[in-house]
């Protein structure tokens, strides 16, 4: 397996609060992998520090093997490192066509062109609906994103960091605050296009039936560092994970 | 909320319809009104050239600016140095150095400027502009201080058209009108491609959710910086075209309350939409004038006005019409 990405001691506190305290994460290319743990486990802070959004206090981050620790969030995108956030993030004043083209023109180099009309670029105009298409979103193009349904709404958030065509997508939480049925839909979309599509997968989830179904491996967190790392069925019969999912004190 | 966002071909068809009504009423009103009329209006559509500059800004980046009286004076100073230091008397000259300046003006300005947002930013434009204004009341012996500086009228499209000999006043209002008319023709299609092109979308991304467009890879502060130029550029066109129609350049253009007037006008046809500022624009002037005309509490009654229009009418005119317009197309079509 080759790694994609890999972090080294990286560290990040806030005041007295470890939200990573020495964490060394791997990434191996194809993988969809599931990082779960407790509110405040440091989930997101480590997704915050890898897609830049957080800058670490010390340690590094190696991405294809390029050191990009110092490199800013339009540095990291171009490489290939994309996510979605955990709390829906939409341009909902926008429509939902305009919400993924713009991620395309973006990509493209084309987000400054002042001198063209955004409709009229056929090429984005293609891959917007393939991509709106790949999510069960084509017949939603003209809505306004403000104007859609929970669901649709998370589909959208993942549907823009997918147009990034990243290498790496990170996903926090893609199916909070949306009914089981809905749930369901929203991982079988993903994880098919995750899988279609050659992308390294990371997903927030709190959801542990979700996470046992979809993943090639999970890694769970604890107050900042790693706590447990492996396939669901190792997961599965790790006993602090399972004292940690209860609410019950380490054995240690 | 079931709403549909524009862009179908019959709203293509109903936008070209309406812009070219509006033309061609606005090239045939100096057929039908008196001198006064025709100047009043070219200073109506003066004011939406530059509140069109100003709205790339407050509507579609989310940036308040209090002070593009800045640009819009440097604009018309530009043209009064041109034609005081230099001897040009051409308007496409004036156009095509004064535009180069008020760029470079708004370049510099936005640098500074755009490091902040909401009110840092809104705050640091304001000081901008003043520093600029108290230059051009102490340094008068170059811009003459509370006098300004006189701007003789200019010849049009290249010397084809000059103004000397009698009735050379009411030739030149009348060729000015249309002039400006074209001029601002150009400009409402120059910021309507920009609006919609794959920038303006970036714009109003940035505006909506500063994060999300981050990390769609747009680089937020370069966007605004751009927006912010664009802007000076267009207020500061407005500048160079009033200065020969009002034959003064005056800093009461620099000052505060000026950089306040152009905000009013935004407001006032809805800065939410691409026609406000410019029924804005055009519509203040006339609100204006004839408050000054009525009553030496000009100021007053045109504070009410504010008032009223922020509680009433918080979309402004524009936002307003379409409203209607919308709720009477939705009992048409059940």
């Amino acid at each position: 397996m080759t790694i994609l990405l890999q972090t080294i001691d990286l560290r990040k506190s806030f005041g007295d609060t470890r939200a990573c305290d020495g964490v060394n994460f791997v990434v191996n290319k194809g993988e969809f992998l599931s990082l779960v743990g407790s509110n405040g486990a440091g989930k997101t802070s480590l997704v915050n520090l890898i897609s830049a959004h957080l800058t670490p206090d010390s340690g590094k981050i190696l991405f294809e093997g390029n050191d990009i620790t110092r490199a800013t969030v339009s540095e990291r995108i171009k490489a290939g490192i994309a996510r979605s956030f955990q709390i829906v993030n939409l341009f909902d004043a926008m429509s939902v066509f305009d919400n993924v083209a713009l991620s395309i023109f973006s990509r493209q180099g084309k987000a400054t062109y002042m001198a063209t009309l955004a409709n009229h670029d056929r090429d984005v105009h293609d891959e917007t609906f393939e991509v709106l298409g790949q999510f069960g979103l084509r017949d939603k193009s003209g809505f306004f994103a403000g104007g859609l349904a929970q669901g649709e709404r998370k589909l959208l958030d993942v549907a823009i960091a997918y147009a990034l065509r990243p290498k790496l997508l990170f996903l926090d939480e893609p199916t909070s605050g949306v009914s089981t049925h809905e749930k369901t839909q929203i991982m079988d979309t993903v994880s098919s296009i995750v899988r279609v599509g050659t992308v390294t997968a990371v997903i927030i989830e709190h959801d542990m039936d979700v996470v046992f179904r979809y993943s090639d491996r999970i890694v769970m967190m604890h107050e900042g560092s790693f706590l447990a790392d492996g396939t669901p069925e190792e997961i599965k019969a790790n006993k602090d994970v399972a004292n940690i999912l209860l609410g019950a004190p380490l054995s240690a | 909320m079931k709403a549909v966002s524009p862009g179908s071909i019959r709203s293509r068809i109903a936008l070209l319809t309406g812009t070219a009504t509006a033309l061609v009423i606005l090239a045939l009103v100096p057929l039908v009104v008196g001198l006064y009329q025709i100047q009043l209006l070219t200073y109506g559509l003066i004011a939406a050239i530059a509140a069109l500059g100003f709205n790339i800004l407050l509507g579609y980046t989310g940036l308040l600016s209090f002070g593009h009286s800045a640009f819009f004076g440097i604009g018309a100073y530009a043209v009064a140095f041109l034609f005081r230091h230099v001897g040009i008397q051409s308007m496409e000259l004036y156009i095509l150095i004064g535009v180069p300046i008020v760029a470079i003006a708004s370049a510099l300005f936005g640098y500074i400027c755009v490091r902040h947002t909401r009110i840092f930013f809104g705050i640091l434009t304001l000081a901008l502009s003043q520093v600029l204004y108290s230059l051009a009341l102490k340094l008068f012996w170059i811009t003459g201080g509370t006098d300004g500086l006189r701007v003789a009228r200019p010849t049009l499209l290249a010397s084809l058209i000059s103004f000397t000999g009698p009735g050379a006043f009411q030739r030149f209002l009348t060729s000015y009108y249309y002039y400006v008319l074209v001029v601002f023709a150009m400009c409402v299609v120059l910021m309507w491609v920009i609006v919609h092109s794959p920038f303006g979308k970036a714009l109003q991304a940035i505006r909506d959710n500063e994060i999300r467009a981050a990390f769609l890879g747009i680089r937020i502060r370069r966007f605004r910086w751009l927006a912010f130029l664009l802007s000076g550029t267009f207020t500061g066109l407005a500048g160079i075209l009033w200065a020969p129609l009002n034959g003064l350049a005056t800093p009461d253009v620099l000052y505060w309350t000026f950089s306040g007037e152009i905000v009013f006008t935004a407001l006032l046809g809805g800065f939410r939409n691409f026609t406000g500022p410019i029924v804005g624009g055009i519509v203040y002037t006339y609100l204006k004038t004839y408050a000054v005309a009525t009553t030496e509490y000009w100021q007053a009654l045109l504070g009410a006005v504010l008032v009223l229009l922020i509680i009433v009418l918080p979309t402004g005119i524009v936002g307003a019409l379409s409203q209607i317009a919308r709720k009477l197309g939705a009992k048409r079509t059940p």
